[in-house]
């Protein structure tokens, strides 16, 4: 009997995801109709819908901890370049000191999540506003890939070390490894933010902080917790990044906050805490990447891209209020 | 009949899935006070709107000084002579008194806004209204009340004939609600039409000339206030006979749970001392600031005593956030339960369970669905809140149900100390008397009660003990059989014998 009743709720769940987000599945499959005709099936093809996948695998990433600071009522602007120096790091600790890239690479993302720790302490202990506590860490991380490197990139013989490269160009089967981290990842941060306690809290926070602090929620740690994640997250990606090149890029990941932004707004995530899911979230990661890749394919240029993801995320915006407010 | 000066006629208003106004009547004369009564949920509020012209009904009439015309938007309202002061302020925190006052409407010279007019004129407002406020002030510097009477200047600067006024004395202090009815009265006098909502009786029967009765968003009936008494008003409201609000047994009062040694927290709290027994309400009584939830602050570990001692059954704990309260026992309703009990937007049953997740999640990272909701369902009977169901907003819920919620999410934690801070504050009459029905099976069932109340009936048939607070300190401890409003108004204004 209780199995049954369990049953219901999982239908329900599933139900519900496409309720909720009607409108930007809507908008997702109307691209991809809209891209079959006018591409003549190449956007249709595997190969091309795998490389869809590993384009916005690292937005995705991103996008997953946006979404968790947003919905805290916060915002995490350093991700991009936080990424970019745990990406440098990782190179540099390789070529510079002979780190074998097991270590070099757990280095790199142990030292880029802990900016996002001093980010959380910063915003958990004082009043300063998440965006400007984020911002000065995005100035911050920036100018240390930069110092660290020297301006410059640091390439790492694919010849000599074949394995760091491997962590961003390997496969499983057909799907590109950054393809499987994000997969599990999605499922990591569905479960934390719809399952767990620490889910819970984050929604308290970002609801109502004051009645989170009343009922025994603990603030601090959680804001920590989800500066921190968000860091870890923007670090990992960055060494999958630079390792695909395999080559430390000081330069990754500029304006990548923004993209990760805009997928969680997409997303429906309120941009004044307390709202979101991850699901919806990985719907504005797709259609962002979705739009990337069809406008490459019909060989729209790049400027005209970024005009169009502009137009996309006003309007998909825009029809989500409307929807809310209707009910 | 020229005296009547807006007539509202069978006005239906529809909602999904809520007929929230099925043909409700109003009509307001020249100098006349007006209540509008019902529970929470009737559709007083949304009648308002109609009226303000934030709601467009599906059916109706109004008329306006002999004219009908639905109002389109609140601009259309206005102009009609028509002001509304809302229950939730909308004022801008960071703008000065003058500013918000003519926000909209502000008095200019060419270009350029002219501020020494809009600081004589808000003077005189504020003047009429006995305040001395200086107008350059901040509203965000100002207490609740305080904001509450510069938005009852805002709305009388607009010159209206017709006045709304909802809840108007919810935040008041009773000197300040004296001020409010001289200018109510004032203002009749002068020909104005005020259409006044309150829960409070009292005040109905002290202001009013008529009450308009709502229910379940019908229209039940009006009477002329000096020929109707309380009880009638209720079973009209309620729709059957409220033989009894106040329920309270014979305390069995057990041992001392919890006891406060000379409790400082400056400058709110100045040497608190009190004891708390099984099975005991103990009322707290005292004016605004006089350090009442401060103290409980200390206690539920919302701040941090600077000096003193709390001890749970006999042994001195030292508190430090609210985790640690719970911990030892110690539940607590915040006086807002918008701002402090409740995550509005989430919905009922995640506010339910907020206070006991590390049950729910015990050894399973994944939680137990099962017990959860065992437990929302539990409570949702237990304190009969009405929800359509435990996925429903809590925002969507009115204010008793919400306090329901607040109430329920406490006891899920098994306290032995319950700090309740004003329980009934916004409440319906028929949800008060339930929430006055658990307080006294709580303590009949062995759990210690401390309630803040600044309503004095409440107080005086609820407590077991009263104590009154003056200026961060418990001025009086007073005993069951000496209770009367006149001492603890005598303690409560620092009058010390």
């Amino acid at each position: 009997m209780s199995d049954n009743k369990l049953q219901l709720q999982t239908q329900n769940g599933v139900a519900r995801y496409f309720k909720e987000n009607m409108g930007t599945l809507i908008g997702l499959l109307v691209m991809c109709a809209i891209l079959s005709f006018t591409t003549n099936g190449v956007f249709y093809s595997s190969r091309n819908l795998i490389n869809v996948l590993r384009q916005v695998s690292s937005n995705a990433c991103l996008a997953f901890g946006m979404t968790f600071a947003i919905i805290t009522g916060g915002i995490d602007l350093s991700v991009g370049s936080i990424l970019a120096l745990a990406g440098t790091l990782s190179a540099g600790f390789i070529v510079n000191n002979d780190m074998s890239p097991a270590v070099a690479i757990a280095l790199a993302i142990l030292i880029g999540t802990l900016c996002g720790l001093f980010n959380g302490y910063v915003i958990a202990k004082t009043t300063i506003p998440p965006f400007i506590v984020t911002l000065a860490m995005m100035q911050m991380a920036r100018g240390a890939a930069y110092i660290y490197s020297n301006g410059q990139p640091i390439r790492v013989d694919r010849l000599k070390i074949p394995s760091y490269e491997i962590i961003g160009t390997g496969y499983v089967g057909p799907i590109p490894l950054p393809v499987i981290y994000m997969a599990v990842f999605l499922i990591i941060c569905v479960l934390l933010l719809s399952k767990t306690r620490f889910g819970r809290h984050v929604y308290a926070v970002g609801g109502n902080d004051k009645a989170a602090i009343f009922s025994g929620v603990n603030v601090v740690k959680t804001k920590m917790a989800v500066y921190t994640m968000s860091a870890f997250l923007a670090a990992f990606t960055g060494v999958v990044l630079c390792a695909r090149m395999s080559s430390g890029q000081p330069t990754a990941g500029q304006s990548f906050e923004m993209d990760a932004i805009a997928a969680t707004v997409l997303g429906g995530t309120s941009m004044s805490g307390g709202v979101g899911k991850i699901g919806s979230t990985m719907i504005g990661v797709l259609i962002i990447g979705v739009l990337n890749n069809g406008l490459n394919l019909l060989g729209l240029n790049s400027f005209w891209q970024q005009v169009a993801k502009g137009v996309v995320i006003l309007l998909a915006v825009y029809v989500d209020m409307l929807k809310k407010k209707k009910k | 009949m020229n005296d009547v000066i807006l007539n509202m006629k069978n006005i239906h208003k529809e909602f999904p899935g809520v007929k929230a106004l099925q043909g409700v009547n109003f009509d307001l004369k020249r100098g006349e006070v007006h209540a509008l009564l019902g529970e929470n949920g009737a559709g007083k509020s949304t009648l308002i709107k109609v009226l303000a012209g934030i709601y467009i009904p599906e059916q109706g009439e109004v008329v306006v000084n002999g004219e009908s015309h639905i109002m389109r938007n609140v601009a259309d309202s206005q102009a009609h002579g028509i002001s509304v002061i809302h229950q939730e302020l909308c004022l801008v925190p960071y703008l000065s008194i003058a500013e918000n006052i003519f926000l909209g409407r502000e008095r200019t010279a060419g270009v350029f806004i002219n501020k020494a007019k809009e600081a004589e004129e808000a003077t005189a407002l504020l003047k009429s209204l006995g305040l001395d406020f200086n107008p350059n002030t901040l509203v965000g510097e100002l207490s609740i009340a305080q904001q509450q009477m510069v938005e009852i200047a805002k709305a009388l600067s607009v010159k209206s004939d017709i006045l709304v006024m909802d809840e108007p004395t919810a935040s008041l202090t009773d000197k300040e609600t004296e001020v409010l009815f001289e200018v109510i009265r004032d203002l009749k006098a002068k020909g104005k039409g005020i259409i006044y909502i309150s829960h409070r009786m009292s005040e109905l029967f002290e202001i009013t000339d008529r009450v308009t009765i709502m229910r379940d968003g019908q229209y039940v009936g009006t009477v002329n206030t000096r020929e109707t008494t309380r009880d009638k008003l209720i079973a009209m409201m309620v729709g059957r006979e409220l033989t009894q609000l106040y329920v309270r047994d014979e305390p069995k009062p057990g041992k001392v749970v919890l006891e406060v040694k000379d409790l400082v927290d400056a400058p709110m709290v100045n040497g608190v001392s009190f004891s708390l027994r099984e099975g005991e309400i103990v009322g707290m009584s005292g004016l605004v600031g006089a350090g009442r939830s401060e103290t409980a602050h200390c206690i539920f570990g919302i701040s941090e005593a600077k000096g003193g001692e709390i001890l749970i059954d006999g042994k001195p704990v030292k508190i430090h956030n609210v985790r640690e309260a719970m911990q030892n026992g110690i539940a607590m309703v915040p006086e807002d339960r918008k701002a402090e009990g409740l995550v509005l937007i989430n919905s009922v049953g995640y506010n339910l369970t907020l206070t006991v997740l590390h049950e729910i999640f015990k050894g399973r990272p994944l939680g137990d669905a099962k017990h959860e909701r065992e437990q929302i369902e539990r409570y949702i009977k237990e304190l009969a809140i009405k929800t359509p169901s435990p996925e429903q907003l809590a925002e969507n819920l009115s204010g008793g149900n919400q306090q329901k919620i607040v109430i329920a999410k406490w006891l899920a934690t098994e306290p032995k100390v319950l700090i309740l801070d004003e329980p009934t504050r916004g409440v319906d009459v028929g949800a008060r008397a339930e929430i006055y029905g658990f307080m006294n099976a709580l303590a009949q069932r062995g759990v210690a009660i401390l309630m803040i109340s600044s309503d004095l009936p409440e107080i005086l048939n609820m407590s077991d003990r009263v104590l009154v607070m003056y200026q961060g300190r418990v001025m009086a401890n007073l005993g069951k059989h000496e209770l009367s409003q006149e001492l603890i108004m005598h303690y409560a204004t620092g009058v010390s014998d």
